[in-house]
C-alpha cells in the first residue's frame, strides 16, 4: 500500500501514524499495567501456598505437630521427616506448617485490626480536619512516641500471663496488642494520602454534584487511598509476624505446645549448637515470607505509582 | 423518569430567552482567613441572569472570578470563609442554606463543570459510573435506567462508541474526552444553571473550540442559563450575551457583549484586549502585556485597585474608589471608572503614549536600534 511512498514521509505524516497508536495503546498498556512481574507472582504462590497448607494441615499427610517421636529428637532431615525433628522429637515440618496458621492469624489478624481502625481514623481525620483532626491525629503521635515493642510486651504480659490463660486467649490478645501498635502507624499513612485526594478536584467536583459527605469518603477517597494503605499494610504483616517471635523470645507470643514460627524459633535457640537445623528451617520459611509480603507492598505501590503518574 | 425527559431538560418550561430572573446575585463578598490576614476574593458584586442566557465573566488569574462562582454555588469551605450578600436562585434567598439544603440545588439546579478535566474526574471509578452516581441519587433511576441515560449522555456530548466508553476509565480517554465526560456529569442531572469554570483552559485551542461549541449547542437545547468563567476574552466573544469583567474582586466593566467590545470604557478591559495577540499583526510585533502584576487581596492598594498599572491613571484614582455605575449613553453599560477610554483625559494620555512609542521605534541616528527586549518587559501573571 505504502511501497510508492516514501516511508520517511510516511512517518511525518500526523493523520496515519498516531490513529493506529491510539487504537493499540490502551490495551498494551493496560495489560502492563495490571502485571505484577515474576517476583510478584512467586511471591504471592509463596504466601498462597502457605496459607493453603495451613488451612489444609489436618488432612495433610504429615505427623501430629504436638506428637513426639524419640527417635528423631534433635536429628536432621530424614525420610519421613523432611525436616527432622526438634528438641523432644517433634515432626519440624509439621510444626511449621501448623505453625503457619498461628503466625498467620498474627500478622494478617494484627493488620486487619490495625487497618480498619487505623484507616477509619485517618479517612475521617484527612477528610475533616478541623477539630475532629486536632484531637486525634496527637493522639496517634503521642502512640507513635512510645516505642511499639514495648508496647505490644506489655499490653500482652498484663492481659494474657498468668494462671487460666488458654492458647485462644493468648493469641487474641496478641493480635489485640500488635493491632493496637499499628493503627496509629497505618492511620498516619491513610491521613496523609486521604489529604492529598480530598484537595483533587473530582471530590469538590462530586460535592457540587450534590454527594453526601460520607459518600464522597467512602465512594471518591477511599478507593483512590486504598493502593498505599494495602501496601503499607503487607508490609506491616512481615513486621507483625515478625514481632511475634520477639514476643516469643520474652515468653508472651502465642501459647506452647500451639506452634507459631515465632515460638519454633525462641524454643530452638536453645538448641542452635546441637541442632541447628530447627532455628534455620524455620527461619528460613520465616525470612521469605516476610520478603514475599514487602516484594508484594512494593509491587502494589509500584503499580498504582505508575498509575497515578499516568493521570 | 424516562432517560428522554432527562436529556430533554426535564421540566424546562420553553419561552425566549430572558423571559425570567433565575439567579440574582447582590453585593455578595467573599473573604477568606489566611494568617496573612483577610483575603478580599470577592468584593460587592451584584448581577442577574435569565434562563438561556450566558453570562461571561472574564479576569485575569487572582480576580476573584472562580472565588465568586463557587461562592453564588456556596461550595467554599465555612470554616475558613466569610460571605455576606445575598442569592436568589428562582426568587428564593438560598445564600443561608445549609449543606444539606445546597445539596438539594447542587447537581439538581445548578451544576458546575471544573477547569482542569484531568483532575476532575475520579481515576478509580469507571466514567460511565461516574454519570450514573448523580443520577441515582438525585432522580431515583433503577440501574438500567441510569446506564440508558449516561449512555445517551455521553452520545449527547459526542463522545464516539458511547457504549463501550462506558466501562472505560479516565485514563483511557484524551483530555479533550475527559472533558465531555466531565460536562456529561456536570448535565446529568438537567440542571438550569450550570457554571463553567474555565472549561477550556487546559485544553488545546482546537479542542477549545469543540468543547464551546458543545457547551453552547447544549445549553440551547436544554435552556440552561450558563456563567463561563474564563480568562481569556476571546472565549466569551462570541457565546457570552453580557460579559462581566472582574478585577481584584470586583466588577469592573458589565455590558452586553457587543456593547462591550464596541465601547470598552475601562482601561483593563481595554488592556486585556489588547494583549491578545492579532492575526494580521506584522511578525515579530511585541505582545502587549499589561505591566505590573495583580493586587494583593489583603492589603489592596487605596483608590482604584488597577491604579498601579493603568497607563492612564490620574492623581484622583490613587485616592478614591471608583463605583461601578451604567454608562449616561448606553444604561446596560456600566464602568467603575473615573477617566473611562474615550475622555479627553485618556485620549491626551493615549496620543502621546502612541507619539512616543513611535519614536523610540523610528531609526533615528541617536537612536539606531530599537531598545533590546527586557526581561522585565515580560508578560507577567498571565493575561
Amino acid at each position: 500500500m505504502h511501497t510508492s511512498r516514501d516511508t520517511s514521509i510516511t512517518q511525518l505524516d500526523p493523520s496515519s501514524l498516531p490513529t493506529i497508536e491510539a487504537i493499540e495503546a490502551p490495551s498494551s498498556g493496560h495489560q502492563d499495567a495490571d502485571s505484577l512481574g515474576v517476583g510478584g507472582w512467586i511471591s504471592i504462590v509463596w504466601i498462597g501456598g502457605l496459607a493453603l497448607l495451613a488451612v489444609l494441615a489436618p488432612v495433610l499427610p504429615i505427623p501430629d505437630p504436638n506428637e513426639s517421636f524419640p527417635e528423631i529428637a534433635r536429628m536432621g532431615p530424614s525420610s519421613g521427616h523432611l525436616l527432622g525433628g526438634d528438641a523432644i522429637g517433634r515432626d519440624v515440618l509439621a510444626r511449621i506448617i501448623w505453625g503457619t496458621r498461628s503466625s498467620f492469624i498474627v500478622g494478617f489478624g494484627a493488620v486487619a485490626f490495625g487497618l480498619i481502625l487505623g484507616g477509619m481514623l485517618g479517612l475521617i481525620t484527612g477528610f475533616f480536619r478541623g477539630r475532629i483532626d486536632s484531637v486525634i491525629t496527637p493522639l496517634m503521635n503521642v502512640m507513635l512516641a512510645i516505642p511499639q515493642f514495648v508496647l505490644a510486651l506489655s499490653l500482652v504480659t498484663v492481659l494474657a500471663t498468668g494462671e487460666g490463660v488458654d492458647s485462644t486467649r493468648r493469641l487474641s490478645v496478641v493480635v489485640l496488642g500488635l493491632g493496637l501498635v499499628s493503627i496509629p502507624l497505618l492511620g498516619r499513612i491513610t491521613r496523609a494520602n486521604t489529604l492529598v485526594w480530598s484537595e483533587r478536584e473530582f471530590v469538590l467536583a462530586s460535592r457540587a454534584m450534590g454527594a453526601k459527605n460520607w459518600r464522597i469518603m467512602v465512594r471518591e477517597v477511599l478507593p483512590n487511598v486504598v493502593p498505599a494503605m494495602l501496601s503499607i499494610a503487607l508490609l506491616g504483616v512481615g513486621i507483625a509476624i515478625v514481632a511475634e517471635g520477639g514476643l516469643s523470645l520474652f515468653g508472651v507470643g502465642v501459647q506452647l505446645p500451639t506452634p507459631s514460627w515465632g515460638n519454633m524459633i525462641a524454643e530452638g535457640r536453645d538448641q542452635m549448637r546441637r541442632a541447628p537445623h530447627i532455628v534455620i528451617f524455620t527461619s528460613i520459611v520465616l525470612f521469605l515470607t516476610v520478603m514475599a509480603l514487602n516484594y508484594l507492598g512494593d509491587a502494589v505501590s509500584r503499580r498504582f505509582g505508575v498509575r497515578e503518574s499516568v493521570l | 423518569m424516562s432517560s428522554n425527559s432527562v436529556l430533554d431538560g426535564a421540566g424546562s418550561p420553553s419561552g425566549t430567552p430572558g423571559a425570567a430572573t433565575l439567579l440574582e446575585v447582590r453585593d455578595i463578598t467573599t473573604q477568606f482567613r489566611t494568617e496573612r490576614g483577610l483575603v478580599n476574593a470577592v468584593n460587592g458584586v451584584s448581577f442577574s441572569l435569565e434562563r438561556g442566557r450566558t453570562l461571561g465573566i472574564v479576569g485575569e488569574s487572582g480576580s476573584g472570578k472562580s472565588v465568586l462562582s463557587r461562592s453564588i454555588m456556596g461550595l467554599l469551605p465555612r470554616s475558613t470563609t466569610i460571605r455576606s450578600g445575598q442569592v436568589f436562585f428562582e426568587g428564593t434567598e438560598i445564600s443561608g442554606l445549609n449543606d444539606s439544603q445546597y445539596r438539594k440545588l447542587w447537581g439538581d439546579e445548578m451544576a458546575m463543570i471544573f477547569q482542569d478535566p484531568m483532575t476532575a474526574l475520579n481515576p478509580v471509578m469507571k466514567i460511565g459510573n461516574q454519570i450514573t452516581e448523580s443520577l441515582r441519587f438525585h432522580l431515583d433511576m433503577s440501574k438500567s435506567d441510569a446506564r440508558d441515560t449516561a449512555v445517551a449522555l455521553l452520545k449527547a456530548v459526542k463522545i464516539p462508541e458511547a457504549d463501550k466508553r462506558f466501562s472505560s476509565y479516565p485514563h483511557e480517554m484524551s483530555g479533550g474526552m475527559r472533558q465531555r465526560v466531565v460536562i456529561a456529569v456536570a448535565l446529568a442531572c438537567g440542571p438550569k444553571l450550570l457554571f463553567a469554570d474555565e472549561p477550556t483552559t487546559a485544553l488545546d485551542v482546537t479542542v477549545q473550540a469543540q468543547i464551546l461549541d458543545l457547551l453552547a449547542e447544549q445549553q440551547r437545547e436544554r435552556f440552561m442559563a450558563m456563567i463561563l468563567v474564563t480568562h481569556d476574552l476571546g472565549v466569551v466573544a462570541g457565546r457570552a450575551d453580557e460579559i462581566a469583567v472582574m478585577y481584584a474582586g470586583r466588577v469592573v466593566e458589565q455590558a452586553p457583549t457587543d456593547v462591550l467590545f464596541r465601547e470598552m470604557k475601562m482601561p483593563y478591559t481595554e488592556a486585556l484586549l489588547a494583549a491578545i495577540p492579532k492575526m494580521d499583526d506584522p511578525s515579530h510585533t511585541r505582545l502587549s502585556a499589561i505591566g505590573g502584576r495583580p493586587p494583593d487581596l489583603v492589603n489592596p492598594p487605596r483608590g482604584c485597585a488597577f491604579s498601579p498599572r493603568c497607563p492612564y491613571v490620574q492623581p484622583r484614582c490613587h485616592e478614591e474608589v471608583p463605583a461601578l455605575t451604567p454608562s449616561e449613553t448606553t444604561p446596560s453599560h456600566s464602568f467603575a471608572c473615573f477617566y473611562p477610554v474615550g475622555s479627553p483625559e485618556t485620549e491626551a494620555i493615549r496620543l502621546d503614549i502612541a507619539a512616543r512609542r513611535l519614536m523610540s521605534t523610528a531609526p533615528t541616528p541617536a537612536q539606531p536600534s530599537p531598545p533590546p527586549f527586557r526581561p522585565d518587559d515580560a508578560p507577567t501573571g498571565g493575561v
